[in-house]
């Protein structure tokens, strides 16, 4: 099938078997390598993208099921080469990850939460990330990254 | 011996961003799976159905007539083309090959490998390969698997038992004639694993033009390149890997030879690129990745003060189908059979019995874990037979800082530590029974949990030797190249793959320290093998010691040459030279800075000292500070240095649900000197969060009835999440190792070893009211509320 995918602001004209999910597409089809796959059934959240801002799981979704909506991933969220957001800058002072494979959907699901709450207390932060599993860091200095974040970008002007 | 280099540290211990995250947190890591060539092919490994069969027949006739199919490969095709994997026990008649050959051993085996355009449509000719099967008896428990007339897995070999081997250290029968007291118990540690959330991927190519064949792996692996070679019958030149893959998680397990001599042999067969990457129900099941599955039964020795004075600990471990590596995680435990305690003398019987499971791979802290669990246990039943407080019965059996260097009896010697100091300095945080009194107060089942154990680091192969004579490697080495080139820029070359443990900032620390450059300015890269100095990888909790030891030692070598040259041109004898970040001054004032030596060096013949090769190049094959010798008399030197974790948490749940929650967690941490504390920090955390899943929840079931296994997926194999990891409060102590160039011990092990025996130590204490206990893990609610039943609130 000929479908377009909106990634990170721009469309891209795609043709994909019917089955192909969001993230074979990502990864396979955009040829964005940045979402990685975990389990592939939904357990994990490795997989994690942003559509219409949501984080949502890419290796549930039919990549046909993506066609309309506004799909963000971490290349989405990375200003620009050798740059990085506030949100990852502070994945990276805190040591937020180790092997870095679950990282770019811990970060999108960072970004999701700070989008809607720009002051999660402790559980809100371990809510947020408990459908992301990490199996290096034991999860600490991802809640304290979060926890930097959201102080960085309340005192910021700019996201 | 090590010349060791002395605080205070410019970079060593600072906190500093781990230049490995920045490429990370960017999506820009390159992992297995990421790698795109022309022409490519896919896999999907055809599994067996049945824990055991002879396998009649392979019709793939359907499966080759779908458009796009290019192979499937059956176990008896490879077997005629390549070696068997290589074996860790003495086991000749027992033959792996990365596919079944003749008869499947276990559900989940892979039985053929069908070739595609695409993954999806390898998976859809998969489904078309006809298998007739004959099923045949089986046996999933280790120790029904010992018993007369058991099912054998391997026939030829006549048994189920893999691995025999019985260990008197020191006068046990003595001591435990004299004894006045004596303890006899049973405890089991299920079968679980490290789990990355990464699958195993490799990608191999066959360049037939160069008689090379490149390979991309996710690994973690010890002489993987040498493996591959000798299974496909190549010469080790011919074989590639690219180390500058970045792993997704390993902690153990992503050894990946039976996939990478499989993707090779397809490469070369079909000639075109070929990429196997597992999905997770391949992974859980075929992937030979789970870990120790043990039963220990031990007794103890003690006095009416509650001193240990012997052990005798009969460990039986079902290692699955295969024999591999596995027997070995019987053997590395033996470097620190009796922790931190002073007992005398010890009695060891480690059993490896094969059965119909999935084979065991090696899996953080190589055996450890349930061995420190084991050992736990005792000291805790120690104390309660003689109505000791669990911290005191710890104090009375320490090895007393005093007391170091200190000979265990199996013929380890610790290097340093001071382990009562850190008990002392990690129960001053809290009084946690006094919390644990609180919460039994509300009515909620409370237990104090304390687990106080060795991280032994600085992995070498001496257990090899001490269990299988047949095998007399005693070498285990780590190697780093620095180059400097002619513009300035300083490379450091590491030779193994990393999978998240920040090695590459590791080694600019390390490299940094002795230039007196900050680490920002070392590039730092990892070749392919074929231009990689010998290495073995990040296993055995070693790379601080070995790698960063590699790094100093490259990098003292290039200062000497620098100081070489600059007391040549100066006409100043070296030893009145000072160097100082980069430059070198003569007393007089004159100096010649980092960029006039780098010029002598790469275009100043003229003023090299005679005889000096030009340019500016060091490097360091590092051997494991001790050991290196064959065992004698069965005991031998093991790991070098012993860092040491005490653990002191606090466990509540409700008597109904009986789900535990770690209330307060609370580590003691000793590794030596720091090299990158945030890095030590992470592995602390994530080793703790390992130990939860394997006490509480993780655990490769089987259904005994047919066989198959019941956790395939993440649905039913557990892992933690935030909601289960509670918050950690590290305390830190600094007990050098005389061993390493720092003083630093490892850490990449650290935590994991030591919460599962502290999380079922707080259990235990909350369940003791009641008056019943549990010694097996996981300890999960169910397990937990069918016990407490019957019993009174």
């Amino acid at each position: 099938m000929k479908l377009v995918l909106n990634v990170n602001g721009t469309d891209r004209a795609l043709e994909l078997e019917d089955r192909t999910s969001l993230l074979d597409a990502l990864r396979d089809g955009v040829g964005l390598k940045g979402t990685h796959a975990g389990c592939e059934h939904g357990v994990c959240g490795t997989c994690t993208v942003l559509l219409d801002g949501e984080a949502v799981r890419s290796c549930l979704m039919l990549a046909a099921q993506a066609e309309g909506h506004a799909v963000t991933t971490i290349e989405g969220v990375t200003p620009g080469p050798g740059e990085l957001s506030i949100v990852q800058d502070s994945f990276v002072e805190t040591h937020g990850m180790q092997c870095g494979y679950c990282t770019p959907g811990m970060v999108l699901t960072a970004v999701a939460l700070l989008r809607d709450n720009p002051t999660p207390t402790r559980d809100e932060i371990v809510e947020a990330i408990s459908g992301n599993l990490c199996r290096c860091t034991g999860y600490g200095q991802i809640v304290e990254a979060i926890a930097l974040a959201a102080e960085r970008l309340r005192r910021s002007n700019t996201p | 011996m090590t010349v060791q280099l002395q605080p205070p540290f410019r970079y060593v211990g600072h906190k500093r961003r781990v230049r490995e995250d920045r490429r990370f947190v960017a999506g820009g890591g390159h992992y297995a799976a990421d790698l795109v060539l022309a022409g490519m092919l896919h896999c999907a490994p055809l599994q067996s159905e049945h824990p055991a069969a002879r396998i009649v027949s392979i019709d793939a006739s359907a499966a080759l007539a779908l458009p796009g199919v290019h192979a499937v490969l059956t176990g008896a095709q490879l077997a005629a083309a390549s070696e068997p994997l290589m074996n860790g026990a003495n086991t000749p008649l027992v033959v792996r090959y990365p596919l079944a050959v003749g008869q499947v051993r276990y559900a989940g085996e892979w039985v053929a490998m069908v070739v595609a355009e695409s993954r999806a449509l390898a998976e859809d000719a998969r489904e078309l390969v006809q298998v007739e099967y004959e099923q045949l008896p089986f046996v999933t428990d280790g120790e029904a698997a010992m018993a007369e007339g058991a099912p054998l897995v391997h026939p030829p070999h006549g048994s189920n038992v893999l691995l025999d081997r019985h260990f008197i250290w020191g006068p046990v029968e003595e001591r435990f004639a004299v004894a006045p007291r004596k303890l006899a118990y049973r405890v089991r540690w299920a079968r679980s694993s490290t789990v990355p959330l990464e699958t195993f991927a490799v990608t191999a190519q066959w360049d037939a033009s160069q008689d090379v064949l490149d390979v991309w792996a996710s690994i973690q692996m010890p002489k993987f390149p040498d493996q591959i070679a000798r299974s496909l019958r190549l010469p080790g030149n011919a074989v590639r890997v690219h180390y500058d893959v970045d792993v997704g998680g390993s902690y153990g397990v992503k050894r990946g030879i039976k996939h990478a001599v499989l993707v090779g042999h397809l490469a070369r067969v079909l000639g075109r690129p070929v990429r196997l990457v597992e999905d997770r129900l391949e992974n859980m099941t075929g992937g030979d990745m789970q870990g120790p599955e043990r039963v220990f039964d031990v007794e103890l020795a003690y006095d009416d003060a509650g001193r240990v004075h012997a052990m005798k600990m009969r460990a039986l471990d079902n290692v699955g189908a295969y024999a591999g590596r596995s027997p070995f995680q019987l053997g590395k435990p033996i470097g620190a059979i009796v922790g931190p305690y002073a007992i005398e003398a010890v009695e060891y019987h480690a059993l490896a019995v094969a059965s119909n499971k999935t084979p065991q791979e090696a899996v953080r802290g190589f055996g450890q874990a349930p061995t420190n669990y084991a050992l736990e246990t005792g000291i805790d039943q120690v104390a309660a037979a003689l109505g000791l407080d669990r911290l005191e019965i710890r104090r009375r059996n320490f090895i007393r800082a005093e007391q170091f260097p200190y000979l265990i009896p199996s013929g380890t010697t610790y290097d340093s530590g001071n382990y009562a100091g850190l008990l002392e300095k990690t129960v001053a945080v809290a009084d946690l029974f006094a919390e644990r009194d609180a919460l039994r107060a509300q009515g909620l089942l409370a237990g104090v949990g304390i687990a106080s154990c060795l991280e032994p680091s600085g992995g070498n192969s001496s257990f090899e030797p001490l269990l299988n004579p047949m095998n007399r490697t005693t070498t285990w080495m780590e190697s780093c190249r620095i180059h400097v080139d002619a513009l300035g820029g300083i490379t450091a070359a590491m030779h193994t793959t990393t999978s998240g443990q920040a090695h590459e900032t590791l080694v600019s620390v390390a490299v940094a320290e002795v230039l007196e450059i900050p680490p920002e300015r070392i590039r730092v890269i990892r070749p392919d093998s074929l231009a990689s100095l010998p290495s073995n990888s990040p296993v055995g909790s070693r790379m601080a010691i070995m790698l960063g030891g590699a790094a100093v030692r490259a990098a003292q070598k290039l200062r000497a040459q620098l100081l070489a040259i600059a007391a040549h041109d100066l006409g100043v004898p070296q030893h009145l030279l000072r160097y100082s970040e980069g430059d070198v001054h003569a007393p007089d004032g004159r100096k010649l800075a980092w960029q006039e030596l780098v010029i002598i060096a790469h275009r100043e013949y003229f003023r090299l000292p005679p005889g000096v090769e030009p340019g500016l190049s060091a490097s360091s094959i590092y051997m494991v500070p001790t050991g290196g010798e064959l065992p004698k008399d069965d005991k031998v030197q093991m790991y070098p240095c012993h860092s040491f974790e005490f653990h002191y948490i606090l466990v509540a749940m409700d008597r109904v649900l009986c789900r535990p929650q770690i209330r307060r967690y609370i580590i003691g941490h000793d590794c030596g000197q720091v090299i990158s504390p945030d890095v030590v920090k992470g592995m602390t955390l994530g080793g703790i969060a390992h130990g939860i899943g394997a006490a509480l929840l993780e655990e490769f079931s089987i259904d005994a009835q047919t066989g198959q296994p019941t956790a395939a997926s993440f649905m039913d194999y557990l892992l933690p999440s935030a909601h289960e990891v509670p918050h950690v409060e590290i305390v830190h102590q600094t007990t050098p190792s005389p061993l390493t160039v720092f003083g630093q011990k490892g850490s990449g092990e650290s935590g994991y070893l030591g919460s599962p025996a502290a999380i079922a130590g707080a259990i235990n204490d909350a369940l003791a009211p009641h008056g019943v206990r549990v010694d097996q893990l996981p300890m999960r609610p169910a397990l937990l509320s069918d016990l407490l039943e019957g019993t009174h609130a």
